[in-house]
């Protein structure tokens, strides 16, 4: 592991947990009474076998989708839940961001809540006070401090749960996903905090399944899934991993979609679910056949590299013939982006005239994407778009994945270079690599 | 080949150790008695927070306030003497001195239970969010009580003071041991309920017929004597109740008539144990104490052993 410290900071060890799934919840005395001893549940494992060391001043990502358990095992650091065998050793004082402002009392001023929500955290109330103007000024509600909290903005409200939180000082400090919520500026100030907390060598845990976050702010990642433990290493590493058990489960997912649709479905009639937009349009006179993506390695792996080649092969077919085709795809981010494209139109080569089988390339000499999963669509129509043969509107998909550290959206090359001026100079050279582009770290 | 592995944290310049002196803290599902304990210590600014927010919104944007809290023990004391004195005749001279030292007791425990024994459900959101000792909440209730246990004392005095009511000065000194037994018993009990309650949520309704019924087994409205006499050497059955020796402490130090004559003229009525000194109450009261700290005990046991599944089961 990175940062290498001498003290075990949080030591999770072979911890398990089981809920009891009940049909019904059963919770008064009469209901137990009758089911006595036997009230039918299911036993749920939300955690396996955990076992985790972090050590002083590492900053840890818990990945996983929901449901894979890493809540829970926040919760258990965190002490609000016990696990069901084993044990976690936590050293110092520990803050949980579970829910921001958990515990607010409505009725009562910001000034009695922010004394009240530091005790439950266990802070004694001279340390309140030694810190409650730094608490005011962070959440920046020095104005509205004496009003009842019922009357603050959901913003307000978070901004003040932040703030005695992290006033608290804590050594190991437990966050589940509440980066994600106030206005830009405020998340951005949470995240300063976050790195003043590392440079002071505090640690941190969170829980988060946004992989850019874990890419800047962690030294390391753990990935759950289904209450297991299946990857722990490098952000880089743990993404991928967290990126391919989400792939596997959404194949097996979709998988047993089709399966359903087959069971219900007359054989020869699966026709497509929905069809949207330009697919209405198509006259199928030309029919796409198949649609594939070939790139170097796409054996082994599911996904593509940052700015790799990528050659997609779209095969169609006309019963009849049919002059006028162009072919042309189109890949969209998945917010629905429009983020490049490709034709036969204009590029020296002709799709038409066709008259039976036929298949089109494009290579892409390298894709200069840097992470996600981006739909494509595929059309066959005449030159002017005035006739639609065939289109299908977002049904492929490939992925990328970035292994290294860096986030963002396009994958831009860089070289570093450096030249000391003279010693005693102003220290030009010095200033600009602490920068804080992407150039900053790298080696 | 890792340019992730410097981000963020420092690592030219190595940060002390942060943890060198700091405490270990341990979850696991064997908790001690002992860890529980402290733990509960170590929150008793929280307690305090707590008790200060429940008196706090309790009363906010209402015009009499506190005001609130006297109107219903007045109530209760304005009908029963009403009934008992008026109407029935008990002949127990000044009755309602009398019954403001029970009342004084019953009031306490009355509100402090049911609210204690709600107060890990009705916090659920709480208890689910944030990690501190849960027996805390149960603890606030009693805190809150005492609040207005005090609001009473301060008017019982004002009653001595207004019909020139001399109380025992030498029984006094057992309104402490009296109070704190008090405290105990209820606390010891609310924070076995609240734990109950989390599995069996009917108890908060159970427990209301409970109090009523226990109510007239304790000697607030009549008379310990009244009962105790007719039992003979079996009295010791109706002290099991252990608001019974508070309650007399109470009416032994601020009313302190044993068998004052009738207010109807026919005899003395038979009020107090007659040959009960100072020891006698101090050794009552000594009991229930020592079986509140067991049952205290056993109480935050239970709470630990249950209290990992609290947050899933709310």
């Amino acid at each position: 592991m990175p940062v290498s410290s001498a003290t075990v900071a949080v030591e999770v060890s072979e911890v398990s947990k089981r809920f009891r799934l009940y049909h019904e919840k059963y919770t008064s005395l009469k209901e137990r009474f009758i089911h006595l001893g036997r009230i039918p549940h299911e036993d749920f494992w939300a955690l396996r076998d955990i076992d985790m060391q972090i050590r002083e001043g590492e900053t840890v990502g818990l990945l996983g989708h929901n449901g894979s358990g890493k809540s829970t095992l926040l919760k258990c650091i965190a002490g609000i839940l016990q696990p069901t065998t084993g044990t976690i050793k936590v050293r110092g004082r520990l803050a949980a961001l579970l829910e921001l402002g958990a515990g607010f009392q409505p009725e009562l001023s910001g000034r009695d809540n922010i004394f009240l929500n530091a005790s439950l955290l266990g802070l004694s109330r001279k340390e309140v006070e030694r810190r409650f103007d730094a608490i005011v000024a962070f959440a920046e509600l020095e104005q509205f401090i004496d009003n009842q909290v019922k009357y603050y903005s959901s913003g307000m409200y978070v901004r003040l749960g932040f703030a005695v939180a992290v006033h608290m000082d804590p050594d190991v400090l437990l966050v589940d996903e509440v980066l994600a919520v106030g206005d830009e500026n405020f998340q951005r100030k949470c995240l300063d905090r976050v790195r003043q907390f590392q440079r002071e060598g505090r640690t941190i845990v969170f829980v988060t399944h946004s992989p850019d976050l874990v890419r800047q702010i962690c030294n390391w990642a753990a990935v759950l899934d289904q209450g297991d433990m299946v990857a722990v290493g490098p952000p880089g590493e743990a993404i991928r991993s967290f990126r391919e058990h989400l792939l596997e489960r959404q194949r097996f997912a979709e998988a047993r979609e089709l399966e359903l649709q087959l069971q219900q479905t007359e054989p020869g009639q699966q026709e497509r679910p929905e069809i949207t937009g330009q697919e209405s349009r198509r006259n199928l006179e030309v029919r796409i056949t198949d649609v594939a993506f070939e790139y170097e390695g796409c054996e082994e792996r599911p996904y593509l590299l940052p700015g790799q080649n990528l050659v997609v092969r779209v095969g169609y077919e006309a019963p009849t013939r049919v002059d006028d085709v162009v072919v042309g795809l189109g890949v969209y981010d998945l917010e629905g982006r429009f983020v490049f494209g490709a034709s036969t139109d204009g590029s020296g080569v002709d799709a038409g005239p066709v008259e039976g089988r036929a298949d089109i390339t494009f290579t892409f000499d390298q894709v200069p994407l840097l992470d996600g999963t981006f739909l494509v669509s595929v059309g066959v129509h005449s030159q002017d778009q005035g006739t639609v043969y065939d289109w299908a509107d977002q049904r492929h998909q490939f992925e990328v994945m970035n292994p290294g550290g860096y986030p963002g959206v396009v994958h831009a090359p860089f070289r570093v270079s450096r030249r000391d001026v003279r010693a005693g100079a102003e220290p030009a050279a010095a200033a600009s690599h602490l920068g804080g582009g992407p150039a900053e770290k790298a080696r | 080949m890792r340019p992730s592995s410097s981000r963020g944290t420092d690592d030219v310049t190595p940060v002390p150790s942060r943890l060198d002196h700091a405490p270990t803290r341990i979850v696991s599902s064997r908790t001690t008695l002992v860890q529980h304990l402290r733990d509960i210590w170590t929150y008793r600014e929280l307690l305090r927070g707590l008790v200060r927010k429940e008196l706090q919104v309790k009363y906010k944007n209402s015009v009499v306030g506190v005001g609130w809290s006297m109107v219903n023990p007045a109530m209760t004391l304005a009908v029963f003497y009403f009934v008992f004195q008026i109407v029935l005749k008990n002949g127990i001279p000044y009755f309602a001195i009398y019954l403001m030292c029970g009342l004084l007791v019953w009031n306490l425990f009355s509100t402090a239970l049911p609210s204690a024994t709600g107060a890990v459900v009705g916090n659920a959101a709480i208890v689910k969010k944030v990690a501190f000792p849960r027996e805390i909440l149960a603890l606030a209730s009693v805190g809150a009580s005492l609040q207005f246990f005090f609001y009473q004392v301060v008017v019982m005095l004002l009653a001595l003071v207004v019909f020139r009511f001399v109380p025992s000065f030498s029984y006094m000194p057992l309104l402490v041991p009296a109070l704190l037994t008090l405290l105990m018993f209820t606390a010891a009990l609310g924070v076995f309920l609240a734990a109950m309650n989390v599995y069996f949520r009917d108890i908060q309704h159970l427990l209301e017929v409970v109090m009523t019924a226990w109510f007239w087994a304790t000697p607030i409205v009549y008379t310990y004597r009244n009962i105790a006499d007719r039992l003979g050497a079996q009295a010791w059955v109706f002290r099991l109740n252990p608001i019974t020796p508070i309650v007399l402490s109470f009416q032994r130090a601020l009313y302190a008539k044993i068998s004052p004559p009738s207010t109807t003229g026919s005899g003395p009525v038979a009020i107090l144990p007659a040959h009960a000194g100072r020891l006698w109450y101090l050794a009552q009261l000594l009991g229930v104490m020592g079986g509140s700290v067991l049952l205290f005990l056993g109480a935050v046991a239970v709470f630990a052993r249950v209290e990992g599944n609290f947050a899933e089961e709310l």
